[in-house]
């Protein structure tokens, strides 16, 4: 840790990014897909294969709820929209009342529930890169850590690099097998930086009252909730009156809305003690025509259908967080921007792989003086293969147990999940068991397996296949049959070439392993 | 230096950024959000979104100062200052 500045930022760009590499892969991957969230709970539920919302869908949800929930606490309704046709309906009870909590899937075009198989869809994954399917607030604090080590790894590495202009048109593919490796890393972080350091400060941003709360619980001495009312005219569930009475309309509140937002359409509805007199109605825009996040809202009195608040958006702090937020979640993006998101992201997801392989690739063993690995080498190499493949077979994994479980199994939903999580552990128990070269070309041909074969696996199942949605121009069923396809394709080659690369590796391996463990000889067969 | 002495140093550094620099940007938040002639709400974002920038640059102070000790010392007298700050334009309110 002495000498220049450069050199100390060297070493904690080694170090904080090996500590959080692996976790920091899981997240960057899981969350690349999430941009595809709609589109993947869409391929997880065959069953939807075609629906068409209604123009008054609001009413028809309405209508639905009075059905089901006539006196609930609180419906949340997220309304239909370009990337998903259903509206989904969340319903949350006073005790005493009936189920505490409640959600339902609704085609607006018939006004009923959709049936489909029980699964988290797009979500698990989506959830998964901030919570890390942990209890409580632990997931979501481990991954707000490793972001701000990312952070830190990020700046650090920029400082490394005073020549970054020059290293960026730096390609030694021929060297030295850590010098295409360290070239590789700079293009893939150069290339897409501003995107790294965007997507990496606003995922802080988005939980960011989680992590740094004293800001505002010192300022409004623990009052949350007015916290949320001055920032962002978030309401509390106000008191019932027990005085019953009708709520209002919808239709005229969505024209309302949709006339001061000169146009643009309603996409969320929180109604809060409705059929009572002090219900209270709250329309949120849509995300796809804005980036802030942070989207208008109008309050409506839900007896009266009168205008009660609405959002003026004087508040600049606000809508800059809005923006923040909205930036990292990318909602707002048309599919051509949102395909630019997901190259960036899988930059970044590739710049954290490539580290990650970089760190073993300068301390691999040398071959002439026959070292044998060292543990830390082997765990580190071990966790590489078991992350940077285990986790693509464990996503393969989850997407096979979607089509595979049988539909009315009680508990499908969690049993893919599990599936994802004992995939992944497999892999790295293999990962752990094998020679590093044999490791990395079997985990890569069993993923590239797993994904090419998922279009099989569908046609075999279920009706949507590429057969059926390419004819019918389904492109968001058919998108993502191509897309795994295409992953399988491109890690058999990634197999085929790391199989050619350590060949000669591959056999220092084996005199390694001959050296070390002469009990077992069978394993040297063939290597 | 020993092996020994710089393996304390680094240990010394990491507990400088992690929880030096923790303290350090929590203070800024709350002077920000308590400073800021601006609404209560707005100074609140302001104030929370600016921490982190600050939490990284601690870390990043914390392994750039030529010691361990000048880490320690650089992030306490910034502690330092913002909680006089407190004390003076805000006297109790961390009470």
């Amino acid at each position: 840790m002495k000498g220049s500045v450069r050199q100390s930022m060297a070493w904690l760009h080694t170090w904080s990014g090996l500590v959080v590499g692996w976790l920091l892969f899981a997240i960057f991957l899981t969350g690349t897909v999430s941009f595809y969230r709609d589109e993947i709970s869409r391929w997880m539920r065959p069953e939807l294969s075609q629906m068409t919302p209604a123009p008054d869908a609001a009413a028809v949800v309405v209508a639905r709820l009075h059905a089901i929930a006539p006196d609930a606490r609180r419906w949340l309704v997220q309304l239909p929209d370009g990337r998903d046709p259903a509206a989904h309906v969340y319903i949350w009870r006073d005790p005493g009342t009936g189920p505490a909590f409640q959600r339902e899937t609704v085609d607006t075009a018939s006004g009923m529930p959709v049936v489909a198989r029980a699964t988290h869809g797009g979500d698990f994954l989506f959830y998964f890169h901030f919570d890390l399917n942990m209890p409580s607030i632990w997931g979501r604090l481990i991954v707000g850590a490793a972001a701000m080590v990312m952070l830190v790894a990020i700046v650090s590495g920029v400082i490394t690099h005073r020549r970054i202009f020059k290293d960026f048109f730096t390609f030694r593919p021929g060297k030295a097998s850590h010098r295409s490796w360290l070239d590789a890393h700079n293009v893939l972080a150069v290339m897409a930086l501003p995107f790294h350091l965007m997507i990496t400060y606003t995922g802080l941003i988005t939980l960011m009252f989680l992590y740094m709360p004293w800001g505002r619980d010192i300022a409004y001495q623990g009052d949350r909730q007015a916290f949320h009312t001055e920032a962002w005219l978030g309401t509390a569930v106000p008191e019932a009156a027990g005085i019953a009475a009708p709520l209002a309309p919808i239709g005229p509140m969505v024209a309302e809305a949709t006339r001061r937002w000169d146009g643009g359409s309603v996409g969320r509805m929180d109604v809060y003690r409705p059929g009572d007199a002090n219900a209270l109605v709250v329309l949120t825009s849509s995300d796809e025509q804005q980036i802030a996040f942070q989207r208008k809202q109008i309050l409506f009195g839900g007896a009266t259908g009168a205008v009660v608040a609405a959002t003026d958006g004087s508040r600049w702090a606000a809508e800059t967080h809005g923006v923040l937020y909205g930036l990292h979640v990318g909602r707002f993006a048309d599919p051509f921007v949102r395909l630019l998101y997901v190259l960036s992201s899988i930059a970044g997801t590739a710049m954290i792989a490539t580290g990650l392989v970089l760190w073993t690739a300068k301390r691999r063993p040398v071959r002439q003086t026959r070292d044998k690995p060292s543990a830390g080498w082997r765990l580190v190499d071990a966790l590489n293969v078991g992350t940077i493949v285990g986790l693509p077979i464990a996503m393969a994994a989850f997407f096979w147990a979607n089509r595979l479980l049988p539909v009315e199994l009680g508990g499908r939903a969690n049993l893919e999940a599990g599936c994802f999580f004992l995939a992944w552990l497999l892999a790295i128990g293999h990962a752990a068991l094998r020679p590093s070269a044999r490791a990395w070309t079997e985990q890569l041909a069993i993923a590239a397996l797993l994904y090419a074969a998922l279009p099989v696996v569908n046609a075999a199942t279920t009706g949507s296949h590429l057969g059926a949605t390419v004819p019918r121009g389904d492109w968001v069923l058919a998108g993502f049959d191509l897309t795994m396809l295409a992953s399988g394709l491109l890690l058999a080659w990634t197999a085929r070439h790391v199989a050619g690369k350590t060949l000669g590796r591959a056999a220092t391996d084996s005199a390694d392993r001959k050296a070390t463990m002469p009990a077992r000889p069978r394993t040297e067969q063939g290597e | 230096m020993t092996d020994t002495s710089a393996r304390l140093g680094i240990v010394s550094r990491v507990a400088a950024a992690v929880v030096c620099g923790y303290v350090l940007s929590s203070l800024t938040a709350v002077c920000l959000a308590l400073l800021l002639p601006m609404a209560r709400s707005e100074a609140v974002l302001v104030a929370t979104m600016s921490s982190f920038i600050v939490y990284l640059c601690a870390a990043l102070w914390a392994f750039a100062a030529a010691d361990a000790a000048r880490a320690w010392i650089g992030l306490a007298a910034c502690a330092g200052l913002l909680g006089a700050a407190l004390l003076v334009f805000r006297p109790g309110a961390l009470g």
